[in-house]
């Protein structure tokens, strides 16, 4: 097995976009190919996340027209779908082909237009990757999913529900502050000063969750270029190395024991954490799957960086921002980024390359530049959980 | 000779893998009862079915009925619908973990007004469906269990 390496990357603006799928992501596979300085004649694989092509522009195996689109040649090109960490388990199976040695160098991102949906029917189709046999007739979205998450948080601390719901705030505020200094976001240069009152006070989507708890639907686009360590130094003096990763797997909702405490996450970090050789003390920032803010919560936990019912509080205290502890989605996370679930993971990872190379927006910039690194993607009601690891120096 | 007897293969496609589907459970919630399946080797119940015991992963499974009474252990208001239960708002999804071990997920009927915090833990009974015509990606009529607070 090799150690592999990111060499390219690229991000297209999130938000409402006019062009095609096939379009957003040749956009950002191109990019990442200048970036790297490589040609389609480099690429042997590509690797792709879409979630719901089917649905957004009655368009399956986009994979493979994505290759056709950059001329990349007949080679292997797969779609990826684990919801909305379509990306990150695209990622993570490159990194793998790259490491078996099949593959000297490949293409792997991800793409979505779910605002073009529409609320109503995006609502509609995010709610597939529920347990549909169960949860279908009942009518659960994922809004209500992490509501009943948040609902079980507040009761299994004994935590009064409006006291969670202030300090879930603060995980609006930050991430919506940070989204706003990104030029690539969905909502930059708006909402970047919001108030508690504001995020509380907003429009009831899943009680206790208001519309400022959750992240927006988006349209996007992220790619990155992978290739084996030691042929990372040709193309560029600043490789980010693939530590480790990890990927595991959930049950329908009333089979897990705690919503707070979803296994299939946290057993996926144990095994990034294990394969980098790393803990969570090692780890310089984050980005992760704040879908909605109990959601940060919740994730905080899981991959330990905050003892069990203390990150709520350590979010209101200004640990998981800019000179925090751990500062946590200064990309402004899916709140204030946009999420294009397809895209997310590969987003994720975008911005922790760009942070490693000193990259990112001033304001969201971390100074010193991180050493390590951690994304954490979600898919579904905790159906599909991956995690990758990165660091500017190899272990 | 290679190759198998049509019969042969038949006899094979005959083995039953499911001993209640959820075509079974929906119907059991339409006629007024909570199914699941009792396992012989641990005698946990499953509930909703699954090819195997949920607790142990055995293979030997019983159709058994539920008593239908539970404690919800969270919920929720939606207050924004997916497309197809836009007539349904206010609605309550709720997990409620039943008497006998497994938890299931269905509404809860209760005014909305009164669904606060202190519902969690309340003790619930088995009243009813809910049903859902579906949708052309959902095609069919479904039902999910509806609970209704004891007392």
């Amino acid at each position: 097995m090799r150690d592999v390496a990111i060499i390219g990357v690229g991000h297209t603006k999130f938000g409402r976009a006019s062009k095609t799928s096939l379009e957003l992501f040749s956009e950002a596979s191109l990019q990442a190919m200048d970036d790297a300085g490589v040609v389609g004649a480099d690429i042997e694989a590509l690797f792709q996340g879409a979630a719901l092509p089917g649905f957004e522009e009655g368009q399956v195996m986009p994979a493979a027209f994505s290759a056709a689109e950059l001329n990349l040649g007949p080679i292997p090109a797969t779609r990826y779908e684990g919801a909305c960490a379509s990306a990150s388990v695209a990622i993570r199976d490159a990194a793998m082909w790259v490491s078996s040695g099949e593959c000297d160098m490949v293409l792997a991102g991800g793409v979505e237009k779910a605002l073009t949906m529409g609320t109503a029917f995006a609502t509609r189709t995010f709610a597939m990757s529920c347990h549909t046999p169960t949860e279908g007739a009942v009518g659960l979205t994922f809004p209500g999913v992490f509501a009943m998450a948040a609902r079980q948080y507040a009761k299994g601390y004994d935590m009064p529900l409006d006291s969670l719901r202030e300090k879930m705030a603060h995980v609006s505020i930050k991430n919506h502050r940070h989204g706003a200094l990104n030029p690539l976001a969905q909502f930059y240069k708006k909402m970047g000063n919001l108030k508690v009152e504001d995020v509380v006070n907003s429009m009831m989507v899943a009680d206790p969750l208001t519309l400022m708890d959750c992240c927006p639907f988006s349209d996007g686009a992220a790619a990155l270029v992978l290739c084996p360590v030691e042929d990372a130094k040709k193309y560029t003096d600043d490789p980010v190395y693939v530590l480790g990763t990890g990927q595991g797997s959930g049950s329908a909702l009333s089979k897990m024991e705690d919503l707070t405490k979803p296994v299939s996450r946290i057993q996926s970090a144990k095994v990034a954490f294990k394969r980098a050789r790393l803990e969570p003390k090692d780890i310089d920032m984050l980005e992760l799957h704040d879908c909605f803010t109990i959601a940060e919560l919740i994730a905080l936990e899981c991959l330990g960086f905050f003892e069990w019912g203390k990150a709520a509080e350590a979010t209101a205290q200004g640990e998981t921002d800019l000179g925090g502890k751990i500062p946590t989605n200064m990309s402004g996370g899916l709140i204030g980024k946009g999420h294009p679930i397809g895209a997310t993971g590969a987003s994720q990872v975008y911005w922790m390359v760009k942070q490693m190379r000193g990259e990112a927006a001033k304001g969201n910039q971390i100074d010193p530049v991180p050493e390590y690194g951690m994304t954490d993607t979600l898919g579904g009601d905790f159906g599909t959980l991956c995690h990758i690891i990165l660091g500017r120096t190899k272990r | 000779m290679v190759g198998k007897e049509q019969e042969e293969i038949e006899k094979e496609l005959s083995k039953e893998y499911v001993a209640l589907t959820y075509a079974d459970y929906e119907d059991g919630l339409k006629g007024g009862k909570l199914l699941g399946l009792k396992c012989a080797a641990c005698g946990g119940i499953t509930c909703h079915p699954m090819p195997v015991c949920q607790w142990c992963c055995d293979r030997h499974l019983e159709k058994v009925e539920l008593s239908g009474d539970g404690e919800v252990t969270t919920f929720t208001v939606i207050r924004v619908a997916s497309e197809g239960f836009e007539d349904d708002v206010p609605y309550i999804p709720c997990l409620v973990k039943t008497k006998e071990g497994p938890c299931v997920i269905g509404r809860l009927d209760m005014e909305v007004e009164s669904a606060t915090q202190e519902v969690i833990g309340t003790q619930v009974k088995l009243d009813g469906i809910s049903t859902y015509n579906g949708d052309k990606f959902f095609s069919g009529e479904h039902v999910c269990p509806v609970f209704k607070i004891v007392g």
